[in-house]
Formats: structure tokens, sequence, C-alpha cells
């Protein structure tokens, strides 16, 4: 569904991904792992185009997305979850979502997918008018990966979405991961919770320094002795 | 009732009218002010870029009333999205100071221009309309049908902005400019239809205004300060702010005004904003 | 080269010149003293969209002074810049301790030269109100009155009016070397980084507001009695505000001759292309103007003289890299 061949991009002078290839097969959900300041944000903004790559090429169902502005990426079906959660703080939950819904195609199927969304998140339900600045940063997660589905995308890009959530949440954050993915949702995952995200996923890369340094399905991921020793600590 | 309380009374009265107006004022420049981070200092002058399209649909090339009411919004609306693309586009980036600076030299250009175009008459569309006597007072229709007019702008807008997508595009914007494009929204067009809706609310005061004043290239130097300063007081972007702060000025003009002299009542105004300034300087309903 | 410019400006009028380009060079010079004046705080990241507040009370306190108590501006001016200094803390003290800034700092100062801009109008019993007024002249029977401070001579205008431009500038190299780049720069970008190393802000942005404010209130002194004739919309109110600021930005606030080089560029585009067309097209030149700042703010956001002489050192350095 995604493939990136030999990307290469950065902020100014500051070259942060050295040409990145990987894929996202339909209906799997894919992880890339690693640790912080390898170019993990950087990957899924270059996906979404808000930053423009340098090099090399992103295909979505085989159409380069290189001349695509940022806007209109969305509309070819990849949602982004983007780092931080970053909702619309003075806005409801409901009108978080309604922004998820922005695209005409989406709001001609505002009120089914809401449903979904609601069902998927029962708290967002009985929230639904509260302010999205003061939710709990578990619930501002569920919001925002609602948010995204608001669109009923093929591809869901989730940035880092256990960061700065307490044990318990993270754990619920993976669950609802799992059940999207059991459900059919093509998804790419960045993380840096190694441990957690290799038991949701089906396949991970290992994004360093820019590079990708390996790859492989999550259980190869999890039994290799580099990733464990680095990353989980055994 | 004693006679001095019905002048107080009539006073009072016509500066509820006089607010609905100075509200509708307001609530163009803090749309734009809300989405777009940028004060129009010319807002006043797209106005009367508006009163002028007015009196040339409507006196020189006798068309209905009503087409050239339509006209002016329309052409103030699409000065509003030139001004945007020309002019603030290009110092978006740029310190704040420089925005609000570029749009004092359209000011001087706008004002200049129009003296060049239209010259220094006077103009007047001539339509006067009668003066309302309610028991021993007389209200302004003018006044009556802009307070009303007013007021139907500002909970046609309130209902755009909270009901329809593209309004709740304008409320996001302001809080995240930079996630916009993941929700399919392009910050550009956003900002561009803004900037059209700004220009629009003024073009409708430019219609109601002209029922009320001559029209003149200066004429938005007297009421362009208090719009300025309406906003400010009322909390900048904070449109019920701005409507709060409108009613409150327009008591300060119209009794001060009874009591004093017009110009006194505005000098009240003005020395009360001021105050309130250094009390709160986000303005009376501002957030910090 | 600087004194020998100097020489030659100083000189100038005692080469035969016409009284209208004597006048137009007085103009310059009074403009570009007024614009300087504001720029001495301008450039430090507070625009004020109030000087004509300062430049109101200056000229019109001397002329009120004179004309209903007798009081010669000797005696004027003085009250005028005591009134100024008061107005100016008032409105700065609360300011800088709140930090106003930026565009509320603007239109707080704009709300200040209005309220100034009101109050003459209002007084139109005293002041004449939006029809302007004369000083009671002194010169029925003489040439001159240092007591009225009215002389018909422009040539003693033209030196009075060059020594105060020149004490301008004099007090901006002042206040530059008294403060220190390093203070200088700190309370215009980092305010909080500037408190954190032991810089009083509010109080140095005080003391820069007060010099500006009291050197555009001599300005208003200047104009009002050079030009024997005050109008509230010239010396005070939202127009003559802009005009400062626009003028000073033209020119580049940021260098020291930048707001001389805004008034003489933005006199003479007015005068030449009013000698151009002559006055058929009223409101041309302002036309002009206004299109030309908008501009400048886009591309030459230094100002005239800030982009020439940024491109200057730049040649100079190409020169200096290159040998």
């Amino acid at each position: 569904m995604l493939t990136l061949e030999n990307v290469s991009a950065g902020y100014g002078s500051f070259q942060v991904l050295f040409g990145v290839s990987l894929e996202v097969k339909a209906g799997e959900s894919v992880a890339v792992i690693g640790p912080n300041g390898a170019g993990k944000t950087t990957l899924l903004r270059v996906i979404s185009k808000l930053i423009d790559a340098t090099a090399g090429e992103i295909r979505m169902e085989g159409r380069s997305l290189n001349a695509v502005p940022a806007h209109e990426v969305i509309g070819l079906g990849i949602a982004q979850v983007p780092e931080n959660r970053r909702l619309f703080p003075r806005l409801s939950i409901e009108d978080n979502l309604k922004m998820g819904a922005y695209l005409p195609a989406a709001r001609a199927r505002f009120a089914e997918r809401l449903e979904m969304v609601f069902a998927l998140f029962p708290r967002m339900k009985e929230r639904h008018a509260q302010l999205a600045g003061t939710l709990s940063g578990g619930e501002q997660q569920m919001c925002a990966i609602g948010r995204a589905l608001m669109s009923g995308p093929k591809l869901l890009l989730l940035d880092e979405p256990s960061a700065g959530l307490a044990p318990v949440v993270v754990q619920a954050i993976f669950e609802v991961v799992r059940k999207m993915s059991a459900e059919g949702y093509t998804v790419l995952i960045v993380e840096q919770n190694v441990r957690q995200v290799l038991k949701v996923v089906n396949r991970a890369y290992l994004l360093e320094t820019g590079r990708i340094k390996s790859s492989g399905s999550a259980a190869e991921l999890l039994n290799s002795s580099e990733i464990r020793k680095a990353y989980l600590g055994i | 009732m004693d006679i001095f309380d019905v002048f107080l009374l009539e006073a009072v009265l016509n500066g509820l009218l006089l607010g609905g107006i100075l509200a509708l004022l307001a609530l163009g420049l803090n749309l734009i002010f809300g989405v777009i981070d940028v004060v129009w200092i010319c807002y006043a002058e797209m106005i009367m870029i508006g009163m002028y399209a007015v009196y040339y649909l409507h006196n020189v090339y006798h068309l209905p009333l009503w087409f050239a009411f339509a006209g002016a919004i329309a052409i103030v609306a699409v000065g509003g999205a030139a001004l945007h693309h020309l002019v603030i586009r290009p110092v978006l980036a740029a310190e704040p100071i420089n925005q609000l600076l570029v749009t004092g030299g359209v000011l001087f250009f706008l004002q200049a221009g129009a003296t060049l175009v239209f010259g220094v008459e006077f103009r007047n569309v001539g339509i006067r309309l009668p003066q309302l006597q309610v028991g021993e007072m007389y209200l302004s229709m003018a006044r009556l049908i802009a307070f009303g007019v007013a007021l139907a702008a500002m909970i046609g807008m309130s209902v755009f902005l909270k009901r329809s997508y593209l309004g709740t595009a304008i409320r996001a914007i302001s809080q995240d400019r930079r996630i916009m494009p993941l929700m399919g929204v392009d910050p550009n067009r956003i900002f561009l239809v803004t900037s059209a809706l700004g220009g629009a609310l003024a073009g409708v005061a430019a219609c109601l205004l002209v029922l009320q004043y001559d029209i003149h290239p200066a004429i938005g130097l007297s009421f362009g300060p208090i719009t300025f300063l309406i906003c400010v007081l009322g909390g900048l972007g904070n449109m019920m702010g701005g409507f709060i702060a409108a009613f409150i000025f327009a008591q300060f003009i119209s009794v001060g005004g009874f009591f004093l002299h017009v110009e006194w009542g505005y000098v009240l105004a003005f020395l009360f904003f001021i105050a309130v300034m250094f009390w709160r300087p986000q303005g009376i309903l501002g957030g910090k | 080269m600087k004194y020998a410019a100097l020489a030659l400006l100083a000189a100038a009028p005692l080469l035969g010149m016409g009284n209208y380009p004597l006048h137009l060079l007085i103009m310059c010079v009074l403009w570009g003293y007024v614009y300087t004046s504001w720029s001495v705080m301008g450039r430090l990241g507070m625009v004020s969209f109030g000087h004509g507040a300062f430049m109101g009370i200056g000229a019109y306190v001397v002329v009120m002074a004179w004309n209903h108590y007798g009081l010669s501006p000797w005696i004027g001016a003085p009250i005028a810049l005591v009134l100024t200094a008061i107005v100016a803390l008032l409105i700065g003290y609360p300011c800088f301790r709140f930090k106003i800034v930026g565009h509320y700092f603007a239109l707080v100062t704009l709300a200040l030269s209005e309220v100034t801009r009101l109050i003459i109008v209002a007084l139109r019993d005293q002041t004449g109100g939006s029809l302007g007024v004369t000083p009671n002249t002194a010169l029925a029977e003489t040439s001159y009155s240092l007591g009225a401070l009215q002389f018909s001579s422009k040539l003693v205008w033209f030196y009075v009016i060059l020594a105060f431009w020149l004490g301008g500038l004099w007090i901006w190299k002042k206040v530059d070397e008294s403060m220190g780049r390093l203070a200088l720069e700190a309370i215009s970008q980092e305010e909080d980084a500037a408190a954190s190393i032991g810089i009083n802000v509010t109080r140095l942005k005080l003391r820069v507001t007060l010099i500006s404010a009291l050197m555009t209130c001599m300005g208003g002194v200047l104009y009002a009695q050079y030009q024997a004739y005050v109008n509230p919309e010239t010396v005070s109110g939202i127009g003559i505000s802009l005009q400062m600021v626009f003028g000073a930005i033209a020119g580049g606030m940021f260098v020291r001759l930048g707001p001389t080089v805004g008034a003489v560029f933005t006199l003479l585009l007015a005068e030449g292309l009013r000698l151009w067309f002559g006055n058929l097209y009223h409101g041309l030149d302002l036309t002009v103007y206004g299109l030309m700042l908008v501009l400048f703010i886009i591309y030459m956001p230094k100002g005239i003289l800030g982009a020439a002489t940024q491109a200057w050192e730049k040649r100079r350095g190409g020169v200096a890299r290159a040998a």
C-alpha cells in the first residue's frame, strides 16, 4: 500500500533521514522503532508531506506523493495521529472529530463514523461536549486517534501514541492499536516503547540515526539479540 | 417623568443602538485577528471603499439600492481576499509588528487613493431615514436598522462558526495552524476565505453607515481607531468580548456626549480603554 | 567627510537659496528631527502609534500659553515638556510594567494620540477646534521677537531647527553609549533574558520613552512656532502618528540617519509629484507613498538607508575578502 524508496529529508541544511526504504502492505500493522532523535517523527511528517523529501520517492497505492501538497494527502487515505496528539484544545471533542471529517467525502459519512469512534472509545461519547484541552493524556490520545479515524483512512499513521502516558494508559492505547489492526486497518506506528509495540504489530523496522538498521517480523525482532540488548534491556 | 431623564434615557437607548454598529465593526476585525493573527489597521478604509461602492452603484450608475448593497459587500469581500493575498501573505512569517505596519501602509494607500479617484467632496447616498418617536424620545431609525442587522450578522456568524465545517476549521486554525493539512485543510485557503468574510462584514457595515454618514476619503479615521480599541478592550480575537466592549464604548460616547460634548464622550471612552488595559492587558474577556 | 557634509548643509541657505527651497529644506530637517525622536524608542521594538500626542502637546501648549496667558514660548515650552513627561510616564510605566508589547503597545498608544486630538478639538472655544489656531503675532513692527520665539527670517529658523536635529542625533548616540549594545538589544528582543542578567527593563524602557517623548514634544513646539499655525490633525491624532512611524520605517529606523532620510524621501516624493503633475491629482503623492510603504515593509523592512548600508557593507566585505 505504502512504499518509501531511498527517502531522504531534513530541516534546512540539517539532514535527518538518509535513504530510508520501507513498505507497508494492505492490512498489515508495521512499527518503526528506534531511539529518540532517530528520525521517526520526521519519517511520518515526510509521508504526510508536512515536510518535503529531498530525495527518493513515496508512493501510496502506486501513486507518487512527491507532487501532492500536504492537505491532499489525507484524501488519498493517509491519516496521521501527530506527535503529542495536537488536538485543538479550545474545541470540543465533537468539533475535534468533526475536523477529522473535514474532507467532503468524509462529511457525508460523519454520523456513521462518529458512532464507530464512540463505540471504540465510549469515554468520548460521554464527554463529547467537553473541551479537548481539559482531557487527560490518555483521553486526548483516544480523541486524536478518533479524529484520524473520522476520515475513514486506508492507512493510519501513529506517532508515539504512548509518549507521556501512565503505564496503565499505555496498555489501553496499545490495546486499541491491536484492536484496530484486528479490524483490518493498515497501521504504521512509530514508537520508542519497543516491548509494547512489538506485541501488537506484524512487522517492524529499526531506525537509527536516520537509516533503517534492520527489519523483520515482530517476533524476529523481539528475539534478536541486538534489539534485546539495546531496547529491551535484557 | 422628568424631562431631563427622558433625554438621558434617549441617550442611553441611542447608545445601545450605536453599540450595535460598533459591535459589527469589531466583529470583522476580530474574526480576522482571531484566525490570522493580524490586525488590519486599514479595516475602516475597507469600509470607506464599500461606502463609495454603494454611492457609485446607486447614485452614479442608478442601480437599485439592494443591488448596490450586494455589490458593495461583494467588492469589499474580494478586496479583503486581495489584501490578504497581496499584502499580508508575504509578511506572515515576519515580525508581528510588520504585519500591523504593512496594513498601515494600505491605510495611506486607500485613503489617498480615494482622494485621488473620488475627490475630497462629501458624498451622500441621499437616503434619510426618519427619526422614530417613542413617547417623548427620538431614536434614529438608521441606527435601529443598523442595530438589527448587526445583531443578525453576529448571530449568523456565530452559527456559521459553530455549525459548519468551514466555521469549525476557522476556529481550529487559530489554535494550531501547522497541523491543519493533516485534516485535509489548506491553511492558505482558510485565510483567504476568512479575509473575504472579514471584508464582507466590512461591506455590510458600509451599507449601514451610508444611511447615517456622508462619504469622504478620510471617514475611516473617524471610526477606525475606535474599532481597534473595542477589539483590544474585548480581547483581540474574542468576538463576545468585542461585542460587550462595543456596547460599553457606545454608552461612554452617547451618555458622555449627552452630559458634555460628543468629543468628550470619545475622550472618556479612550481614557477608560487605557485604564482597563492596565488592569487587564488581555482585554475584559481575553484569556491569559 | 561627515563634517564637510554638515558644513555644506549649514552653508547651503547662504548660497542664495530661494524661499521655497529653503522652506523645503527646513521641513526636511524638522521632520527628520521628529522622525529621529520617534525612532529613539521605535528601533528598540517599542513601536508607538502615540507620538502625535507628544507633538500635539508641544504645539498646542506653547500656542495656548502665548495666546491666552501671554506666556512666552520660553515658559510655554518647559510647561509642555513637563506635561509631556507626565503623560509619557503615565502611559509608559503601566505598559512596561505589565509587559504590554507589540501591537498591543501600538494600539494603546494609538488611543493616547486620539485622546490628545479629541481633547484639542473638544476645547474648541480655546483651541479653535479642527480649524486650527495661529499664535498671535509679535512681528507687527519688528522682523523678529526673541521673547515670542518668532522670526520672519527663514534663515534663523533653519539654524535653530538644524541645531535641534544635530542635538537629536547626538542624543541617539548618547543613548547607545550609555546603555551599551547588549542592553539595547536585550530589551528589544528578549525581555525576560534581559531581566535575568540584571537589567531593569521597565526603567530602561521608561527612560528611552521619556527621552523620545520630550524630543517629539520639542518638535511640536518648533513646528508651531515655525509654521505659525497649528491644526489638531497635523500635530496630533492617528494620522500624524502613523506618518512618524512610516517616515522612520521608510528611511530605516535602525540607522542613525535613517529617519532623516525617510523625511527627505517623503517630502521630496510629495513635492516632486506635486510639481510634476501640478495640483491636478490631489492625493497622488500619498497614494504612491502608501504603495511604496507597503512594498518597503514587504521587501525592504530595514528602510532605504538600512538597505543601502547593508548592501554597502556586503560589498565592502566582499572586496575585503577578495583582497
